[in-house]
């Protein structure tokens, strides 16, 4: 088992009176892709920018490499941020629209090696578009004359230029083109593999995850509710929730010219609960004990945690409706 | 028969300052009282703007030639009064972002009791009691209190419900629906799509699916018609579409969908390249530069949609 | 910048009113600068044979004299020269301290922009023309007193729209993307929110050069401003204002002159707006 890169305890993140993330808590090893899984509502934007902190959390601790980032001066946070990078959604948003690529992809380099003289950092601006499948002569260029797919690039770009421990990608891929998503997916693939990073990849797209995830978290209403190796997570979910996510999501016929699952009928999302499984409104196997207390997280099978009093029980499969 | 919807020949430009840029290029197409055509194509493929033109809610720079015919009716040349009439009430759309296509500063109630005042004539007491049924209709819950309340007052899911809701009170002909699902979460997006079908079940109207995923059109679509770059490359049954696509953009689209089900793989299948930008038309094929099987003459001669009732393609070299 | 720049030049050249009012401010100011040269008068000399003369083409006096016989031609081109000067100096003034100011203020947030408005909200509550008679009385008249008391004053509107405009960029994602890079917070305000708020900026600077000129000329009309033998168009126009039914050029030249001069100012600043304000892709 590799050692850990990061160590989140007890995360719980409030907007005002809103209790966005609910205690959260989890590891990630080095050289490890970990998804986060969730929809709107889940938090795990918010988890993200927590990590970061981009915003402050009320409680808990995130450590990377052994130090918190939540508790150390802005000095030291800022020193680690070169190993901890983030792509994010909006390919375009995420960009200066006044600074030139070469500029952006070049300022982490210019704050942490201050010593390189300005030659030898367009040389590792330009390698690095290279790398990212970017002709080099569009250093000069600005975000808004690149499409989706190629601003996402570039954000890869300035993510990596200075080889990060851990890159966290935010719905990196949800807003292209499917046949762009692959390429992007492959190009962060590839990333990992040569520089060794681990990632932290959040999506609602169950199907891009499948393909590329070590372990699998999923979230709900600010909690994880499963955690495990991807393909325990998707042969056997264990949470009710989990079941639900994978059974809406629409299938292709295939060629064997089998018919589309019927997704089964869910009602709309509550309001907060207040006690109990924040779940138990929708899901179809709550008891009373549901909405008494709140299942903690317990491990079912060594790696595979599961946040359900009925977890231990084999329940049946969502019916398919004819 | 008459078509619900006539397409012919449909030619869509925008004109800017810095000259003028094609979205759709010559796009012909009919669709059949009470079928459901999927319309699927990725960002600069035109979708949308074939119905935005139907609609006649393209913006002023907008150069439009061909004819969109429904139930018989050309509606590009058709004045502001011809149009109103059958907007809304025969021709109906939703939209992708409920937030933004529902008036923030008005009730549901008056929104839905609007549309049948508006087109039929009907007293307000009267409306607001058919929009509460149609409420419960598309299962919003607690469809009464919802009369009452303001758009930002509901989740995302319920209000692509109440536009679903209002499409349907005047007994349409036709429902456009334009990506309804893709704001959507995965487990709402479900429950959309049950619901359009139960409704296309009850009520028996032609639908248009508009979307860039294919999966979502296949849980509803009869027929599938295929865009890429302004203009449609493959129209086919479903079924077949998806056993046998005929068009490598159809074939390989579908081969880059990563699925749940299924082996899982070390590296995704990609499409090389990017759609082109609109505006940029070319003589040749337009998917030529990124197609696996392309030749000679697809860089010099453009296809043109040909085949047979159920299944043509525009391809040189079409598959199987 | 570059290529942004370029296109924003593009549109503004493509723009005739702004384009005409550009060129009218520059034939104002080369006339400004080369005119001293072209006439055989210059400001101070009294010319007792020409007393009030009329403007015309045969004395040397194009444009007349007052009541002093100075030449009405040369003092009405320093005259600008001294108004556009404070416009423009008083203008910079309020550009970097009101920029700074309003930047701070606007990324910073919490209780520091909070004190900080509270410090500009005060400050504009004050009479502007009480404050300049009172550094009159304390530090005498003084032409850097005025360009001071002016610039002094300029830059609170500046600041406002500078927060304002940081407040709205602050949430957008870039800047996020910044602070995850490593960036601390004086990177952060000079090189990702100056530039991006900068658009505005110019445009409400341009603008603010016409009121200043305008504030100036009616100090000066009011007697605060620049002194004896010192000329601004102010100056000039509270002499003719006196002399308006005998000898009305006195009053009309140097009066001409400034509602050009603003006029032209406000044209170019509107062009200059639109130019900037197009959404750049």
């Amino acid at each position: 088992m590799n050692d850990i890169l990061l160590r989140v305890r007890d995360l719980r993140v409030d907007f005002g009176a809103h209790a966005v993330i609910r205690g959260v808590s989890f590891d990630l090893c080095s050289g490890e892709t970990l998804s986060l899984v969730g929809e709107s509502g889940s938090g795990k934007s918010t988890l993200a920018r927590a990590i970061l902190r981009l915003l402050q959390p009320v409680q808990g601790s995130v450590e990377f490499r052994g130090l918190d980032l939540l508790r150390c001066p802005a000095a030291a946070l800022r020193a680690q941020r070169r190993s901890l990078q983030i792509v994010f959604q909006d390919p375009l948003a995420s960009l200066d629209p006044r600074m030139t690529v070469g500029e952006t992809i070049g300022e982490p380099l210019k704050i942490f090696e201050p010593g390189l003289n300005a030659g030898a950092r367009q040389l590792k601006v330009r390698e690095t578009l290279e790398r990212v499948g970017l002709s080099s002569e569009m250093s000069g260029r600005y975000p808004h004359e690149f499409s989706g797919g190629q601003c996402q690039r570039i954000g890869i770009a300035r993510a990596v230029v200075l080889r990060p421990d851990l890159l966290i990608c935010d719905e990196a891929v949800s807003s292209l083109d499917v046949s762009i998503q692959g390429q992007i997916i492959n190009l962060l693939l590839d990333l990992q593999q040569e520089m060794g990073m681990a990632m932290l990849f959040i999506s609602h797209n169950l199907a891009v995850v499948r393909h590329l995830s070590h372990r699998v978290l999923v979230m709900y209403l600010g909690k994880l509710v499963e955690i495990a190796p991807c393909d325990a997570l998707f042969e056997s979910p264990v949470h009710p929730y989990t079941r639900a996510l994978l059974a809406a999501v629409p299938h292709v016929p295939h060629a064997t010219g089998a018919a589309a699952p019927a997704v089964p009928g869910e009602q709309a999302v509550p309001d907060m609960i207040s006690s109990g499984c924040a779940f138990r409104e929708r899901c179809p196997y709550a008891l009373s004990v549901c909405e008494a207390s709140e299942p903690p997280l317990l491990e079912v099978a060594p790696g595979h945690w599961a946040a359900c009093h009925r977890s231990h029980e084999r329940l049946n499969p969502l019916s398919l409706s004819p | 028969m008459v078509p619900t919807l006539s397409v012919d020949r449909l030619r869509i430009s925008f004109s800017y300052r810095s000259g003028s840029v094609e979205a759709v290029d010559g796009v012909s197409f009919s669709i059949a009282p009470s079928e459901c055509v999927g319309l699927v194509g990725e960002s600069g493929s035109g979708k949308t703007q074939i119905f935005m033109a139907a609609m006649g809610l393209l913006g002023r720079n907008a150069q439009v030639s061909g004819s969109v015919r429904f139930e018989g009716n050309e509606l590009l040349a058709a004045d502001a009064s011809t149009l109103n009439r059958v907007r809304g009430s025969q021709l109906t759309m939703i939209f992708q972002d409920p937030m933004t296509s529902l008036t923030p500063h008005l009730t549901i109630g008056t929104q839905l009791a609007e549309v049948m005042v508006t087109h039929l004539g009907m007293p307000w007491k009267d409306a607001r009691s058919i929009a509460g049924h149609m409420l419960e209709r598309v299962h919003v819950p607690e469809p009464k209190r919802r009369l009452n309340q303001y758009p930002h007052e509901l989740s995302g899911g319920m209000r692509q419900r109440v536009m679903i809701a209002m499409s349907l009170l005047c007994e349409p002909s036709l429902v456009i629906a334009d990506e309804p699902t893709t704001a959507l979460d995965v487990t709402i997006q479900a429950q959309i799509i049950e619901l359009l079908r139960a409704v296309r079940g009850e009520f028996g109207m032609a639908v248009v699916l508009i979307s860039h995923d294919l999966a979502v059109v296949a849980g509803l679509a009869d027929r599938i018609l295929v865009m890429y770059a302004g203009s449609v490359v493959e129209n086919a049954i479903a079924e077949e579409l998806f056993k046998h696509p005929r068009h490598p953009y159809t074939a390989e689209l579908l081969k880059c969908m990563p699925s749940v089900t299924g082996p899982r793989l070390d590296r995704l299948p990609t499409l090389a390249g990017q759609p082109p930008r609109p505006g940029e038309t070319l003589e040749a094929c337009p998917f030529a530069p990124r197609c696996p099987r392309a030749a000679d003459r697809c860089r010099l001669e453009r296809p043109r949609l040909e085949g047979s009732s159920t299944s043509q393609v525009a391809c040189h070299f079409p598959l199987a | 910048m570059g290529g942004l720049a370029d296109a924003a030049a593009r549109r503004l050249r493509s723009n005739p009113g702004a384009v005409a009012a550009a060129a009218a401010l520059s034939a104002i100011l080369v006339m400004t600068l080369l005119g001293p040269w072209i006439s055989p008068n210059d400001s101070r000399t009294l010319d007792w044979l020409h007393i009030a003369a009329r403007p015309g083409m045969q004395s040397s006096h194009w444009f007349g004299t007052d009541r002093l016989g100075r030449d009405l031609f040369v003092r009405t081109l320093a005259g600008t020269r001294v108004s556009i000067a404070i416009g423009l100096a008083a203008s910079v003034i309020s550009l970097l301290v009101g920029v700074s100011y309003g930047a701070i203020a606007g990324y910073i947030g919490g209780r520091t922009d909070h004190l900080m408005m509270r410090l500009i909200e005060i400050l504009s509550g004050l009479p502007l023309i009480f404050f300049v008679i009172f550094l009159t009385v304390i530090f005498g008249r003084s032409d850097y007193l005025l360009f001071f008391a002016i610039g002094a004053v300029g830059w609170l509107t500046m600041a406002r729209i500078v927060r304002g405009q940081t407040l709205s960029i602050r949430q957008r994602e870039f800047i996020e993307a910044a602070i995850a890079s490593g960036a601390g917070t004086g990177r952060i305000i000079l090189r990702h929110v100056v530039p991006n708020v900068i658009g505005p900026v110019i445009v409400y600077a341009t603008l603010t050069v016409p009121q200043i000129i305008l504030f100036e000329s009616f100090l000066s009309f009011l007697g605060l401003g620049i002194q004896e033998p010192g000329a601004s168009l102010g100056t000039l126009i509270a002499e003719g204002a006196g002399e308006m039914e005998a000898a009305p050029w006195i009053l009309l030249v140097p009066g001409s002159f400034l509602a050009v001069l603003l006029l032209c100012l406000n044209i170019f600043g509107d062009g200059l707006r639109d130019a900037l304000d197009v959404k750049e892709g």
